[in-house]
């Protein structure tokens, strides 16, 4: 089928789509490195002038780069932490045949249907509030002070909204991969004289490396760029304590005003995420071969 | 040791009642085969002996001692399953040496034994291979693999070789039969395909709609069948079975012949009339497919070659000694 004509077809087809991608991530990049070798300050429009690697040289020192690429790569991290310690459990359970099992799936996928501002809300004003919140209430009751999250663990308070979040996209996915194992394997290993804990170490756990993989590159690609759940609960503080690089660039950009450093920033974050991406790739990226 | 024994044993799904009350002796070390349509519940009945279904009524008895509430593991039975079941992300060695893992053997206790088994499988080449480096035989064979090295009191085989090609379903065959005397485990095979039946067992289970419908050895199933289903089941290609006169004339509701016990006359002969539909030739073998009127279509069988065509008029005379009878309600007559 691939003679010279079907190739030169399928080429002029994919033309347009392709173009169009390249033009929509092609334009922002480039208006993005123009800028971030600009003084260019939304205080005072007009005055831009052009400074070289300055803007770079401000951010990476800037003492908030430093605990900002902290705070990422924590929050990345622990998301990914929770999210697969707990996804196993869940989705093991999940695999069992109960009553409304469809119910039960329907709510445990629920909470990756609702926006991310609209979860950190409910987590802040129903849940975590010191004073009207339901884990205060539930510490009155046993006796206990209520947390103060946000002012006491405030990254913490923003892994646990983040990690509920994506929960149920890790569950899914490893139900999934579950559904897929071969009923007759459980039953050699079972045959084998393997107990509920070794079939899950030996058969199972090694049945879901490829989907836990999947589970990583994904999550770590959105988790990278968390910014509604902080700005709606703590925005960004107290101090540094929950300013992520996304965070950052925002409060370079609309807090600051300064257009020039944000876009050195957002520069920098692609090349985090390059990096990042990179090593992940490394570790886990094997899997992924047949 | 390894004799089996099933007391009354049933099977419920629910409202369904799979097996209806089966009652099995199958003697140490010999070969049985569990043959029937699909559906019959062959294949839930070796589960229920492996233990990997609950019996919902009987006994299970292994070397006299009742079985049903112990897990599979314990039994001392090992399965090769119709997929083979291998774990993919292990070795052959693996593989093989999981169940001894498991029964918390040590390391060089399991190598020995695993490289042992192998080596009757011809494996040993291929010990650090993965499951999915290997062809269909080895596959066949790494799971054949699995089950003898745990020494078991007896293999149970589902459908294992219905994953291969004929060629190599036929090779299969004899090793695991050879294999089989050379081991002298006693061993419950599970099949839909009655050569598989015939060729390897020494008593044959013909199950039909969740009972047994005749027990015995192959070719005791060929020259007396219990019954109708066993009659039409056993035997291939299939027997004729003539209803109406013919069938009265014998004391019988229905008569089954089959088609090598046909004598093949050339027109004028004193048997059932007919017209060949179709006349396979197939050297060894030739096959009439004969268009009898009232009588249907029967189906003869000479060995050797007869230049008989399509249209030819034939008479069919069927040898009075292997003449099977059977009543109303399917059951074979003895005299």
């Amino acid at each position: 089928m691939a003679t010279r004509q079907t190739q030169l077809l399928a080429r002029s087809l994919l033309a347009p789509a392709v173009g169009l991608l390249f033009i929509w991530m092609i334009v922002p990049l480039a208006l993005t490195l123009y800028f971030s070798t600009l003084h260019y300050s939304l205080l005072d429009p007009g005055s831009e002038s052009f400074v070289g690697l300055e803007n770079f040289r401000y951010f990476l020192t800037d003492p908030a780069f430093l605990a900002s690429l902290q705070n990422t790569l924590v929050l990345v991290g622990s998301v990914l932490a929770l999210t697969i310690l707990l996804g196993i459990p869940l989705a093991l359970l999940m695999d069992q045949p109960v009553i409304g099992r469809n119910i039960v799936r329907l709510m445990v996928i629920a909470p990756f249907f609702v926006m991310p501002t609209v979860s950190a809300l409910v987590w802040k004003n129903l849940l975590m509030h010191p004073v009207s919140g339901l884990f205060a209430w539930l510490a009155k009751l046993v006796g206990l002070t209520p947390i103060d999250w946000f002012t006491d663990a405030p990254l913490f308070a923003v892994i646990l909204i983040v990690a509920w979040q994506w929960l149920p996209f890790a569950t899914l996915i490893l139900l999934t991969a579950l559904q897929s194992l071969d009923e007759e394997q459980k039953e050699a290993a079972e045959m084998d004289g393997a107990t509920a804990v070794s079939t899950f170490i030996y058969i199972t756990l090694p049945h879901l490396a490829r989907p836990i993989t999947v589970v990583i590159l994904i999550e770590t690609i959105f988790l990278l760029t968390v910014f509604a759940e902080i700005f709606v609960t703590t925005g960004g503080g107290p101090g540094l304590q929950t300013t992520n690089i996304a965070f950052l660039i925002y409060s370079q950009a609309l807090i600051q005003f300064d257009v020039g450093s944000a876009s050195a920033g957002g520069l920098v974050a692609v090349v985090i995420a390059n990096v990042v991406a990179f090593f992940l790739v490394r570790i886990v990226g094997r899997n992924l071969e047949a | 040791m390894g004799q089996i024994t099933l007391q009354d044993v049933q099977k419920s799904f629910g409202p369904v009642h799979i097996i209806k009350g089966a009652d099995l002796e199958i003697a140490d070390g010999s070969f049985v085969v569990f043959v029937g349509p699909s559906g019959c519940g062959k294949t839930t009945l070796l589960r229920l002996i492996a233990g990997l279904e609950d019996v919902s009524g009987g006994k299970i008895l292994i070397d006299g001692k009742n079985v049903v509430d112990t897990p599979p593991a314990k039994r001392g039975l090992s399965m090769v399953f119709q997929s083979y079941a291998l774990y993919p992300h292990m070795s052959v060695r693996g593989n093989i040496g999981f169940g001894l893992k498991m029964a918390g053997l040590s390391k060089d206790e399991t190598n020995r034994k695993v490289e042992a088994a192998a080596a009757t499988l011809n494996l040993t080449p291929y010990l650090d291979r993965k499951p999915r480096e290997l062809s269909g035989g080895q596959r066949q064979r790494v799971a054949i693999g699995r089950a003898i090295v745990r020494e078991p009191k007896a293999f149970l085989f589902d459908e294992p070789l219905s994953n291969l090609d004929a060629a190599l379903r036929v090779q299969m065959r004899i090793e695991v039969t050879r294999l089989q005397k050379q081991l002298g485990t006693t061993a419950v095979y599970v099949t839909h395909d009655q050569v598989e039946a015939m060729t390897m067992a020494d008593k044959i289970v013909v199950l039909n709609g969740g009972k047994i419908e005749q027990y015995g050895s192959p070719l005791e199933l060929y020259e007396r069948p219990a019954n109708l289903f066993v009659a039409g089941f056993i035997g291939s290609p299939k027997m004729n079975l003539v209803t109406g006169e013919p069938a009265k004339q014998q004391g019988a509701t229905t008569i089954g012949v089959r088609p090598e016990h046909l004598k093949i006359e050339r027109d004028g002969g004193g048997g059932w009339q007919g017209t060949i539909a179709v006349a396979e030739h197939l050297g060894s073998d030739t096959f009439l497919y004969v268009d009898a009127g009232p009588l249907g279509m029967l189906t003869a069988r000479y060995i050797g070659e007869l230049s008989l065509h399509a249209g030819d008029h034939v008479s069919l005379a069927p040898d009075p000694a292997r003449i099977h009878r059977f009543d109303a309600s399917g059951n074979a007559l003895r005299n």
